[in-house]
């Protein structure tokens, strides 16, 4: 193994963390390497020297901050939970649907309207016209014979006896 | 963290009360201040709490957590550095958090042991410096890999790096401190010899 191949395994080899067919690697190239072999013994006095920083404690109040802190967070719901806690709107929202429902039902039960097809519309017309233009019933219709003569007539026989 | 996922709360304290005193202390190493360190820290939890229905167990826990955390850490060293140019030259000296809470440096009283403790005070000291000297991500490969002694492969991640990217990186970050530390090494390695 080379120098530079020691540089990514030396690391690891101070600290025990290599596997077991790479720490033989590490050691092997060391017996012959005076260089890479004081590098070792530098870097453990360098990671022995990182292990002499104490630990420090959080503070007493850290948990009571967090515990705060995640105390506001705004609660958050799902859809249905949503639902849930207003029946009122649950409530107001199917019988909207069940509206809905009848009445595309009881449209579907109507018989088609005759204005949808203006072909159809017209042959309605036309059949209704007899009704319309029935002379006999319309002048042999008493109530209309009880009606004031129309003042066109009037002005007429007054015209008549001037003359 | 799935039992929190479920809504057991109990579970929620028990990641508290497991993960604070780790996140202190990467934050802390990383930040450079006590409080500063300790807001992170909340924010990491509180993130952990709001992301808990999210959370989809891809990777170890510890991973997801640490990488929150050393998310939040390089954007705080990143908005820092031109804060700390900005610090009045009235503010009062104040002891690091390692030997207890911040506070006003004061002359020691009489000790016996006093110049030892001052020795060692000041071995600390250089050690903190050497660290706070390292890049920002050099230092967070050290402080994951040496205090949290997390493997590769989760720094890695953690890092957003190939394995290999990051023991290049632990490399020259320990090649850094042997320099930084010269004195100390050297009478560290007479000692193990």
């Amino acid at each position: 193994m080379s120098c530079e191949k020691m540089e990514s395994r030396i690391v690891g080899y101070v600290d025990g963390r290599l596997k077991e067919s790479e720490r033989l690697d590490v050691e092997k190239h060391l017996v012959a390497c005076a260089p890479c072999q004081l590098r070792v013994e530098e870097f453990r006095a360098v990671s022995g020297l990182l292990d002499e920083l104490p630990v420090i404690e959080p503070s007493p109040a850290f948990d009571a901050r967090v515990h705060a802190l995640v105390a506001a967070e705004p609660v958050k719901q799902s859809w249905w939970a949503w639902m849930r806690i207003s029946p009122r709107v649950a409530f107001a929202a199917s019988t909207l649907l069940l509206a809905t429902l009848w009445l595309g039902f009881y449209q579907r039960q109507q018989p088609p309207l005759p204005w949808g097809n203006p072909q159809v519309a017209d042959e309605q017309m036309m059949q209704d016209l007899p009704v319309l233009e029935d002379h006999d019933v319309l002048s042999n219709f008493e109530p209309l014979k009880e009606l004031p003569p129309p003042v066109q007539a009037e002005e007429l026989s007054d015209a008549q006896q001037q003359m | 963290m799935l039992d929190v996922k479920a809504g057991d709360e109990a579970s929620f304290e028990l990641l508290l009360h497991r993960y604070r005193t780790p996140l202190v202390n990467f934050l802390y190493r990383m930040v450079r201040n006590r409080e500063q360190a300790e807001d992170l820290a909340q924010d990491v939890f509180l993130r952990v709490y709001r992301a808990r229905e999210d959370y989809v167990p891809s990777a170890k826990f510890t991973t997801w957590l640490f990488r929150i955390a050393t998310n939040l850490a390089l954007n705080s060293v990143r908005d820092n550095r031109y804060q700390k140019l900005e610090v009045s030259i009235d503010a009062p000296v104040t002891m690091n958090a390692e030997e207890g809470d911040e506070r006003p440096l004061d002359i020691p009283e009489k000790h016996p042991n006093i110049e030892q403790h001052l020795v060692e005070d000041a071995r600390k000291k250089m050690i903190r410096h050497a660290i706070d000297k390292l890049p920002e991500k050099q230092r967070a490969a050290v402080l994951l890999h040496k205090y949290q002694e997390l493997d590769y492969a989760e720094i890695a991640k953690i890092l957003s790096c190939s394995e290999s990217a990051l023991k290049s990186l632990l490399f020259r970050a320990y090649e850094s401190l042997r320099v930084e530390l010269a004195p100390l090494v050297a009478q560290q390695v007479r000692n193990q010899g």
